[in-house]
């Protein structure tokens, strides 16, 4: 079975991105890329994070440090959503 | 079915004007934006109702009519049949109106996210055109390989494969080639904002078995034969693909000759019941040991060939 992954430029045509912008969210760290055969691929399972990512960044013109910034946030929030389910649960 | 105030949802005042209204809309979206308030559903609502007062205000069309009829929603429909046979025209069809300045947000969760009825009894069911990025699209194709040995494929079959947790049964035709590609629609990736599915694409691995070499339709192998069948000529059976078969065997074989069995390869791809050939090569294999007697006679017999 192969890995599921798409090129970048699959991935802008499909979601009518700019490279540019995908690019810039692996500078700053948001997403990885993979690298074979000397071309970039996206992992099927980092989708969900870039699609939120496009969707803050063009519907909410959210720029990237506030990308990088709401990214932080989430990840807080997400910890501490399951700290309180944990805590719910232990009870 | 209550009336909802559209204004106070987004808080501007009834003679906002369009950049105040687009201006409040951005700001409470950015802070309702499911995106940024995960697992909140009271956001996610919050974020639905001011999308609808959006798609209202900042659409003149709506916003008159919803201006003019207000809290008188529910006589909308007749004012507007009242209006219609008099000839005075109206605001077109009964579906609502073509959104010209819409500029909304998108979000899709995969739950309902619909205009309240309130929406839909006084524009009809939402037809706006979203000018954000609510396309459509199809989803991503998968790609899945599938290892398969000569005889798998030497007959039409049927496999089940479980791709991404779906089970699949499909049809494998005899005689595809290796590196051949077959695509199954709708098995990809789900779409994006209601887009078609993607596609799932195998492509089947045959390597070679370590008997039977297989070159497009056609079979070769390698037989051994004995000295004296070789010599003297006979019958041999044979073990193909396509079961065992009786070879008659010339005298004086040699060592490397190949024989051609015209029909008796593999099956030609979706064209039923037609084959390519089958091509043995004899290799014809020598006693380790003989016995003296054997060996005696094989004197005489080297005698008799130097004579000869």
């Amino acid at each position: 079975m192969t890995q599921e992954m798409i090129t970048i430029v699959d991935f802008c045509n499909h979601y009518q991105t700019e490279i540019t912008f995908i690019r810039s969210l692996q500078d700053s760290g948001l997403i990885e890329f993979v690298q074979k055969d000397n071309e970039q691929y996206i992992c099927f399972d980092e989708m969900p994070r870039i699609e939120k990512f496009i969707r803050l960044h063009y519907d909410l013109n959210i720029n990237m440090e506030g990308l990088e910034t709401i990214d932080h946030l989430l990840k807080k929030i997400e910890s501490l959503q399951n700290k309180i389910l944990q805590l719910h649960h232990s009870e | 079915m209550d009336f909802v105030d559209y204004y106070s949802t987004l808080g501007v005042l009834k003679n906002a004007s369009q950049d105040e209204i687009k201006k409040a809309y951005r700001k409470l979206a950015r802070k309702y934006h499911p995106d940024v308030n995960p697992n909140d559903k009271e956001a996610h609502l919050k974020f639905q109702q001011i999308n609808e007062a959006n798609e209202v205000l900042s659409d003149s069309e709506k916003r008159k009519k919803y201006d003019q009829y207000g809290e008188n929603w529910k006589h909308a429909d007749q004012f507007e049949k009242a209006k219609a046979q008099q000839g005075s025209g109206g605001f077109g069809n009964a579906q609502g109106f073509g959104g010209s300045g819409y500029e909304g947000y998108t979000y899709s969760s995969g739950e309902d996210e619909g205009f309240s009825d309130f929406f839909e009894s006084l524009f009809g069911r939402s037809t706006s055109k979203r000018h954000g990025r609510s396309t459509a699209y199809r989803g991503q194709d998968f790609n899945a390989e599938l290892k398969l040995s000569l005889k798998d494929i030497f007959n039409t079959h049927k496999q089940e494969l479980t791709v991404n947790g779906k089970n699949i049964r499909i049809t494998i035709p005899a005689g595809v080639a290796n590196g051949q590609k077959i695509k199954l629609s709708g098995y990809g990736a789900a779409g994006v904002n209601g887009g078609p599915n993607g596609d799932l694409y195998i492509t089947f691995n045959i390597p070679n078995d370590s008997s039977y070499i297989r070159k497009g339709d056609d079979l070769y192998q390698n037989e051994e034969l004995d000295l004296y069948t070789a010599l003297l000529g006979g019958d041999k059976i044979v073990d193909t693909l396509n079961g065992k078969i009786k070879l008659n065997i010339n005298p004086t074989t040699q060592n490397e000759a190949k024989i051609r069995l015209k029909g008796k390869g593999f099956p030609i791809y979706k064209e039923d019941g037609k084959f390519g050939d089958l091509y043995i090569t004899w290799k014809i294999k020598l006693p380790t040991q003989l016995s003296e007697k054997e060996k005696e006679l094989v004197k005489q017999l080297s005698e008799l060939s130097k004579n000869n």
